[in-house]
């Protein structure tokens, strides 16, 4: 093991590379501008694939072509580079293939700014592109936790066969934490295990990898078999830390970056006595719906802080069955909520 | 009595679902053809456009995938890139290649990409319902062009071949057809040829195939031949661009 100081956006980067990710093709946009400079300088030493390519479409496309030859593949983009790869994801889902999409988060709608943001929560955690599918979002809060869960990331992407989004933002993508890396950055050589990849049918049957299903409820169930994976995921892969669970009133709930300056509010409010506690959701699809509901007995109040106009309170809403009063705080366009002004809103629900 | 002429072991023994008269079927069948001539079958990936061809796959017996719309070059570079062992080829339409995919085909031409791609132009949009293509030829009637395609309105056709032949990348650019026996044997030596610069590893390979479109140029399937030799070729000149 050995301590490094790197900024976040380039420990996702070598994180993919110990996870075994050989082929990553991206497009510059500010602020995840780190992760495809060292992607071109790190892919040709380990032996894989790095390529610029000529736009966001592109390059989720050039994704889509080197998993279905069994390679751990990746790309990253910052928000509107993502709404742009929206109909890649589509087909990756469509034809049941796995694939790291990193969105390191700033400001919208349109060209916004490129200060961090949260406000791509819907678009990441509805689907974002067209029909019935789901991805898994991770929600790293730290750069020791980008470590594991981008190794997570190609983990269940491989396991389920399906696009894995790490949903950051500017924040935690420039920011600089040390961080604790594995020497090796060999792992399993997973396309060993992939009995349905394209690589030539030498010694098999030809295979067919598509999403197009024209035969007579053929699509309806293909999309039943889908929900059933789904239904696996929300039993089995839902993640969420819970600081104080067991007595707070009052419960903080924040993902990400926010989740950091949540934890010192509930610090600051625990020293005075004050029963506050915090629900940190990991995974932000699946959602810690039963985890929240299980708090319904003692927190009379919930309060979603987010930096956005609010999007995650809705799912907290509909994970606690609207059984308590839900309030929300937010910053938006590059604002980031202050210790002071949780604290405050605290105060006028609560105090 | 010894069999003079047999079905390729790379397309299966299935009937398509193409209009009477369309080039798809040709052009599936050379490429066909071609693989196992050059005994590539267990080594090729090939790449199903969104349109007419998209069911190429139920057609050819080897491994084949589906790329969204025009990005056919984009999951090509892909599958190449992390199998550079492979043969990839990747069959697009017009649309496909000229209009809505015109970056990715550019592209991954000017990245010098050792992959081939099959171009057939048959000048209007098939799958859809005969809509006009970027290579619809001026005063041809379609669905969108219902009083002919009018340079003023609607711009001139594409010419992919002359465009893409300018990059370096591009090793080998031919256009030929398919509406006589003829043109039929010189396009599979072409389609061959583009595999030879493929696995002799030299980069980007293009053969683009003029074809016949008989439902929606609302020709005979007998007419529409003629008018791809006839009319067609003056617009779209067959040859060596590269």
């Amino acid at each position: 093991m050995k301590k490094v100081l790197m900024c976040g956006n380039e420990v996702l980067a070598e994180s993919a590379i110990m996870a075994g990710c050989r082929f990553y093709a991206g497009y510059p946009i500010t602020p995840q501008n780190e992760i495809p400079a060292y992607m071109s300088r790190r892919m040709p030493e380990v032996g894989g694939v790095f390529i610029q390519a000529e736009s966001e479409i592109s390059a989720v496309n050039m994704v889509f072509g080197a998993s279905l030859t069994g390679a751990r593949a990746m790309t990253s983009s910052s928000s509107p580079g993502i709404s742009l790869k929206q109909e890649g994801i589509s087909y990756l889902a469509g034809c049941e293939l796995p694939a790291v999409i990193v969105n390191i988060m700033r400001g919208g709608p349109g060209l916004g700014n490129i200060a961090p943001s949260q406000s791509d929560y819907f678009q990441a955690t509805r689907g974002g592109g067209h029909g019935d599918y789901r991805q898994i979002v991770l929600a790293p809060a730290s750069l020791q936790e980008i470590v594991d869960l981008t190794t997570l990331a190609f983990d269940l992407a491989d396991s389920y066969r399906m696009p894995v989004m790490i949903l950051g933002d500017g924040l935690l993508g420039q920011m600089m934490e040390p961080v604790v890396l594995a020497d090796s950055v060999e792992r399993i050589a997973y396309s060993a295990k992939k009995d349905w990849i394209l690589d030539g049918c030498k010694g098999r049957k030809p295979r067919i990898i598509k999403s197009l299903l024209l035969g007579n409820g053929e699509l309806e169930q293909f999309n039943e078999r889908l929900q059933k994976k789904y239904n696996e995921i929300k039993n089995k892969e839902v993640r969420c830390e819970i600081l104080h669970g067991e007595d707070s009133k009052l419960m903080l709930v924040a993902y990400g970056t926010v989740s950091r300056i949540c934890r010192k509010v509930v610090k600051t409010l625990r020293e005075e006595g004050k029963k506050v506690g915090l629900v940190r959701p990991v995974s932000l699809w699946p959602f810690p719906e039963k985890e929240l509901r299980a708090l319904t007995g003692n927190v009379e109040r919930f309060l979603t802080v987010e930096m956005s106009c609010g999007q995650m309170v809705e799912d907290v809403k509909l994970g606690i069955e609207c059984k308590k009063p839900v309030h929300f705080y937010g910053r938006s366009g590059g604002g980031v909520p202050t210790e002071e002004e949780i604290i405050k809103e605290i105060e006028k629900i609560m105090y | 009595m010894e069999p003079i002429f047999l079905k390729p072991n790379s397309l299966r023994d299935v009937n398509t679902h193409y209009c009477a008269g369309c080039g798809h079927g040709i052009v599936h069948r050379l490429i066909a053809e071609t693989v196992d001539d050059m005994g590539l079958r267990e080594r090729v990936i090939g790449i199903a456009p969104v349109g007419c061809a998209v069911l190429a796959y139920d057609y050819w017996d080897f491994d084949v995938t589906e790329a969204a719309h025009g990005r056919v070059p984009a999951v090509a570079t892909g599958i190449k890139r992390s199998r550079p062992e492979n043969i990839v080829f990747g069959y697009q339409g017009d649309g496909d290649l000229a209009a809505i995919g015109t970056a990715e085909i550019i592209h991954a031409a000017n990245r010098g990409e050792n992959i081939t791609i099959i171009f057939v132009n048959n000048s209007v949009y098939g799958m859809t319902g005969g809509q006009m293509a970027p290579t619809t030829m001026l005063k041809q009637k379609t669905s969108t062009t219902q009083s002919g395609r009018e340079q003023k309105l609607h711009g001139f056709p594409l010419k992919a071949c002359e465009l893409l032949s300018v990059l370096p990348g591009v090793v080998y650019a031919e256009r030929v057809s398919v509406h006589s026996p003829q043109n039929v044997l010189k396009a599979r030596r072409a389609i061959k040829k583009a595999f030879q610069v493929q696995l002799d590893e030299k980069g980007f390979s293009i053969v683009e195939v003029l074809s016949q479109c008989p439902t929606y140029t609302g020709l005979s399937p007998k007419e529409s031949v003629k008018w791809v030799g006839e009319e067609m070729t003056k617009q779209f000149p067959l040859g060596i661009f590269k």
